[in-house]
Order: C-alpha cells, then sequence, then structure tokens
C-alpha cells in the first residue's frame, strides 16, 4: 500500500570474535549455522533477514528460543551492531548513523518495552514514565504532566508516587509501556513484552495494547514466542528459526498456507476456531442453504459456530462494514478447523 | 666452597673473577671462619649458591650486603625527582589534617559535642545510635580522652572523605574499561596485601616526619582499596536490563553514569565508604609511629614505657570509636537502602 515505515534488507549478524572474517563464508560459501559453530567458534545469529514493517500496523516477530527474535529486535535502534546488512527507517540507514544521530533516533524515533520491565528501581513511577523526556532535557513541568497523562491511559493514576517495587508485575509492565508512549515516538519496539506476565493478566495487557493501537496507529514491532498471542495482535507475522525467516505475511493467511512442516507443527497446537476469522474462510457464492444469521468480516470462527448454535445445515453471511461480501458454509468450516496434511 | 672455585675456573672464568677482587670490607661469616681456622676446605660441601657464597668463590660477585645497599641507593637517586613532584602536589593534604585538627582541638566542647551528635541523628534517625555517640564521647570527656578520640576522629574523617573523593571516580574509571580493571586490580591487591608498616618507609625517606601529609598519604593508600573495589564491583552489578533501557532511551554516558549506575550502586559504594572508614581507623594507629596525633600515641606510649594501664585505656577508647563508627555509617547505609529500595 504504502511505503514501509522500516525496511531491513540483507541482515545478517555473526556473534564471535571475528564476525568479518566469518561473513565470507555465509555469504559465499553458504556455511551452515551448525558447522560454522563447529568448526570457526562462531554463533550465526542472523541469516539473510529481509522484511518490511508497515507505519501504522501491529509487526509481530515470532519464534522459539535462540531463533534470533530479540537479537532481530536490537538491530532496529542498534543495542546490537549488525555484520552486514542495512536497516532503514523512513529511507534513511540507521547504521550509517553517528552516534548523536544514533542517540536522537533513539531518544525521539522508537521507544522500547522490555519482557523484564527494565524500570529504574530507585525513582518513582511518573520519573520512571517521564524518563524519555527528561534525557531529552524537557522541564519538570512538561515532563510530568505528559507522563501522568499516559498513566492514566494505562490505568495507573493514583500510582505515580509509589515505586515500582510496589507494584506487580502487569502494573509494572503498564509503567514500561507508559515510559514507551511519553517518548511519543513512531516506533514502538517490545521485546516479549508480555512474557513474563501471568495469562489473565498477558490477555489484559494485548488488549489494552490493541486498544491503544486502534487509536494510536503507531508502528509496533512486537517480538513473542506466543502463536496466540502473536495471532491476536499481529497484523504481519515473521516466523523466525535458528536465524533465518521460515515464513511473514499476513497471520490468517500463515495459518491456512503454511510454508513448510515447521510452521505446519507450528500452527497445529494452537485452537483455529479462536484465531481465525470468518473472512479468512468466506467465500463470495449465492448462499444455496437458509442463512442463520450474519457476522463481521473479523469476526472469529467461535462466533460463526456460536450462531449456528449447532445446526450443520445452514450457511452463514459474512458482513464487512455492514455489507455483506461472502457466505461460510458449515462444511468449509469444519475443512478450515483442522489443518489438512 | 670448593665446589664453586672448581665451577669457576671450569667455565673459564677465573680471570675475571679476580679482576672484581676488592679489599672492601669481610662479611661477618667470613671473619668469623678466618678466626676459627679455615680447614673444612677439603670437605665435600655444596651450599646453596646464594650472593655471599658465589662472592667468596669469586670476588666479582657482589654480596648481599651490595644488593640491599643498591636498593636504597636506587630509591634515594630517584628520591629527589620523586619529592619535586609529590611534595607541592601533597601539600594540600597536609593543610587539610593540620586544619582538621585545629577545627576538632580548639572548637570549645559544647559546640562540638552537640554538633556531632546532632549529624549522627540527621544520619541514621536512629534514636539508639544517637544516644550511644552522646554517651561515648561523654565517657571520652570523663576520663579526659575526649581531645585524642576528636583528634584521631578527625583524622578519619579527613582521609576517609579524600578516600571517596579519589575512590569513586577511580571505581567509575575501572568499571568502564576491562583494561583499567586489569591494570588496577593488581596493584589493589598489592596496597592491600603490603604490610602497613612497609608504606611507612619509603614515606618516611620522602617527606618529613613532622608534617601531616606523611599518615595522610599512608592512610589513604591504605584505606581507599575497598571504596575502589567496592564502586567498580557496584557499577559492574547494576542490571543489564536497566543499563539496556537506559541506551535504548538515547541516555548518555553521563546521563546514564549519574542517573542509574551511581544510584544503583549505592548500596555497595556505600559498603566501601563503611570499610573505608574501618580502615583508616586501623592505620591512624599504627601511623602513630609517624606522629599522627590521637589515641594511637597512648597506645604507642603504652608499648614503649610499659604504661600498661595508659595503653590499655586508649585501646578501648579505639575499640568504642569503631563500634560508633561502624554503626553510624551502616545505619546510614540502612537508610539509604530503605529510601530506594533497589531489590
Amino acid at each position: 500500500m504504502n511505503t514501509p515505515k522500516i525496511r531491513i534488507r540483507n541482515l545478517y549478524k555473526i556473534f564471535g570474535s571475528h564476525p568479518q572474517n566469518m561473513l565470507p563464508l555465509v555469504l559465499n560459501d553458504g556455511i551452515s549455522k551448525a558447522e560454522l559453530l563447529e568448526s570457526h567458534r562462531h554463533v550465526l545469529g542472523l541469516h539473510d533477514i529481509n522484511t518490511e514493517m508497515q507505519a501504522g500496523e501491529i509487526s509481530v516477530i515470532m519464534g522459539l528460543s535462540g531463533s534470533g527474535k530479540s537479537t532481530l529486535i536490537r538491530h532496529l535502534n542498534r543495542l546490537i551492531e549488525p555484520t552486514a546488512g542495512e536497516i532503514l527507517l523512513d529511507g534513511r540507514d540507521v547504521m550509517a548513523l553517528p552516534p548523536e544521530d544514533l542517540r536522537d533516533l533513539r531518544q525521539r524515533a522508537m521507544s522500547m518495552v522490555f519482557q523484564k520491565f527494565a524500570l529504574l528501581p530507585h525513582q518513582t513511577v511518573l520519573e520512571n514514565a517521564a524518563l524519555a523526556l527528561k534525557i531529552r532535557g524537557v522541564d519538570q513541568a512538561t515532563r510530568e504532566a505528559e507522563a501522568m497523562k499516559w498513566l492514566a491511559r494505562v490505568g495507573l493514576s493514583g500510582a505515580e508516587k509509589q515505586h515500582p517495587y510496589q507494584l506487580s508485575g502487569g502494573m509494572q509492565q503498564r509503567v514500561g509501556i507508559a515510559r514507551a508512549l511519553t517518548a511519543d515516538t513512531d516506533v514502538l519496539l517490545m521485546d516479549e513484552a508480555f512474557s513474563a506476565l501471568d495469562p489473565l493478566i498477558r490477555s489484559d495487557m494485548q488488549d489494552l495494547l490493541l486498544e491503544l493501537q486502534r487509536e494510536l496507529r503507531k508502528t509496533i514491532i512486537f517480538i513473542t514466542h506466543d502463536l496466540d498471542e502473536a495471532l491476536k495482535i499481529a497484523d504481519h507475522l515473521v516466523i523466525l528459526k535458528d536465524g533465518a525467516i521460515v515464513q511473514q505475511g499476513n497471520p490468517q493467511h500463515i495459518l491456512m498456507n503454511p510454508a513448510d512442516p515447521y510452521i505446519e507443527e507450528f500452527v497445529g497446537d494452537i485452537n483455529r476456531a479462536r484465531v481465525l476469522r470468518a473472512g479468512t474462510i468466506a467465500r463470495a457464492a449465492e448462499p444455496s442453504m437458509e442463512i442463520a444469521g450474519s457476522v463481521d468480516w473479523s469476526d472469529t470462527l467461535e462466533a460463526v459456530i456460536a450462531l449456528a448454535a449447532g445446526r450443520t445445515d445452514i450457511t452463514v453471511q459474512v458482513a464487512r462494514q455492514g455489507k455483506p461480501e461472502g457466505i461460510i458454509e458449515m462444511r468449509d468450516l469444519l475443512a478450515a478447523l483442522v489443518p489438512y496434511k | 666452597m670448593a665446589f664453586y672455585d672448581k665451577m669457576f675456573e671450569l667455565l673459564g672464568l677465573g680471570s675475571w673473577c679476580e679482576q672484581g677482587a676488592s679489599d672492601g670490607p669481610m662479611s661477618m661469616a667470613a671473619l668469623l671462619a678466618q678466626a676459627q681456622g679455615d680447614d673444612a676446605a677439603d670437605d665435600f660441601s655444596l651450599p646453596f649458591p646464594s650472593l655471599d657464597t658465589l662472592h667468596e668463590a669469586c670476588s666479582a660477585i657482589p654480596q648481599t650486603r651490595d644488593m640491599t645497599k643498591g636498593a636504597e641507593n636506587s630509591f634515594l637517586a630517584v628520591k629527589d625527582g620523586l619529592k619535586f613532584f609529590l611534595d607541592p602536589l601533597t601539600q594540600p593534604l597536609s593543610w587539610i589534617l593540620e586544619g582538621a585538627l585545629y577545627v576538632f582541638t580548639t572548637t570549645p566542647w559544647w559546640i562540638l559535642i552537640p554538633l556531632l551528635v546532632w549529624s549522627t541523628w540527621v544520619a541514621t534517625r536512629r534514636r539508639g545510635i544517637t544516644i550511644l555517640v552522646a554517651s561515648v564521647f561523654a565517657f571520652f570527656g570523663f576520663i579526659d580522652h575526649l581531645d585524642v578520640a576528636l583528634q584521631t576522629l578527625s583524622i578519619i574523617f579527613v582521609c576517609t572523605t579524600l578516600s571517596v573523593l579519589l575512590g569513586v571516580p577511580i571505581g567509575v574509571a575501572m568499571s568502564r574499561s576491562d583494561r583499567a580493571q586489569q591494570v588496577m586490580l593488581p596493584i589493589l591487591d598489592m596496597l592491600q596485601t603490603l604490610p602497613s608498616f612497609v608504606y611507612l618507609i619509603p614515606l618516611i625517606f620522602l617527606f618529613s616526619v613532622t608534617e601531616p601529609k606523611l599518615y595522610g598519604i599512608a592512610i589513604i593508600l591504605y584505606a581507599i582499596v575497598p571504596i575502589i573495589r567496592l564502586t567498580d564491583l557496584g557499577i559492574r552489578l547494576v542490571d543489564r536490563d536497566v543499563i539496556e533501557a537506559a541506551d535504548a532511551f538515547g541516555m548518555t554516558d553521563r546521563q546514564k553514569l549519574i542517573g542509574v549506575q551511581l544510584p544503583l550502586a549505592l548500596p555497595n559504594i556505600m559498603a566501601g565508604v563503611n570499610q573505608t572508614i574501618m580502615m583508616s581507623l586501623a592505620m591512624v594507629v599504627i601511623a602513630s609511629l609517624v606522629s599522627a596525633p590521637g589515641l594511637g600515641v597512648l597506645v604507642l606510649r603504652g608499648i614503649r614505657n610499659l604504661e600498661l594501664g595508659v595503653g590499655l585505656v586508649a585501646g578501648f577508647g579505639i575499640v568504642l570509636l569503631a563500634v560508633v563508627l561502624d554503626r553510624c555509617s551502616k545505619a546510614a547505609m540502612q537508610r539509604i537502602d530503605a529510601t530506594q529500595k533497589s531489590r
């Protein structure tokens, strides 16, 4: 649709004492990750990453531990230096930035939310939330007003004077999000932001994030190892394995068309009725059976099943913005629920 | 002995050895051997090839006493140069120590004691410790040891303050670069293991014994080690996630140091301050050998003149001071911990 906010091209990261010497081996000889570790004592962290992140979308990078997802997100603001490749933010090469410009980028263009919250333990919630503005040198009254606003927005009014250790994990991460939002950057990097929280709180936080995103339309890069979480919030899904991208694209599309056995196995475990959307399996055809009712394009299949109330001889109409766009027959639905071999 | 004579002959160094023959004074051992009549020449014996033994077989090799003499001479040779730099550089230390001693001994007790007790209260906010401090001062006053105790205290204050002012920046520098740490660690190890008397030997040659900076330097060198180590350690132990967050939000190194690293390392740094205070107290007693005033002088008098009572009372006074200083610094430390409650 439009030009991507962030574009990553041919990004490589090799960990070890002489990464530059190893680069030709990887680039030209196509040496494998295992071989590189075995015979050269270097770890191939990221292997030829190419992806784009659109403005105003949530791009989720998903992978198991060791897949390089945390390494990848740290390349975006250069907390980790790449071995080779390009990262373009609004067409500007992040790799080429001198230290002052890089600092400026971190202060104004990208903020980050961390898995372990990483709040300053000796400062109050308010001071923590105002951190980014303090670093920029904004005066105290302005930055605290701004921080108060965002703390209220994430549901922490009244906790401003407390210290992080007095808050629960979920509340601490709300402070983390408020801190990132107060920085008022276009890009928000979230590194396993909800992984340390227990499931109910995690679900709450996901809803909070989606709600904020509807309003703010930021470019969010979200890292997770949890496929359910990824499918719930992703506009664009990138699946990493051993430092390389296995598949990327629309999450619903990945779910219906897994590219290889690894992804098939991955998506095999999830509750498909809850994550597949009606629009994904709707067909543009005339209904041949009785129409039981209508669901929205973005409703989950669970809603469709609930509407059918156990009957298999009916059709459900799928509407987008109130306009009927397609139908779902019950046998389509059943076929979609079981991943085909 | 004959073994080494033959060895030098065999090596063809006989003539070289003869060259070195001098009519310097004989060693004690040689004199004794001469007096008893040297008849052991036929026996086969193999003494350890030390300098003295080898000198006997070959006069070109120096004796052990020449070696110690050489060490002394080389030290004396650099002494003037060192003194030229160090004297003006350390002169302020003398002034500060003299000033502190002057203030602590001339301020009337009814101003100084309440002031010290009040500052204990401000630093610790603990009623028990404040009362302890007040009663210890009252006790010193009652047994006529207040002046000497205050002299000791003033030296400790000055030396601890300077140790912190110098030690924290050194610790910060060490925490920032592994190279600086590699260079500093052996030096700190040496300062810590060197027997405290050995500090005094080169210092006595460099500075006049009547100057306060002599013992000031000795105390600071001895007491600065823990504050450097613990500052370095404290900063290195700061949670890496928090440091990463500071980087991710674009903090400058300076903002990171002042806003994150030092505050989070503070509990460790305060533990270092406590250790520094304790070690300067230990050293101030030994420094009485080089004219540091205070309770140490009385202990020294007790030893030198066998005035048992004087030595015992002064020793007990030092223990009291140590307890008070330890309690105060620990309570102040806990207060900082409580207000920031980092973990």
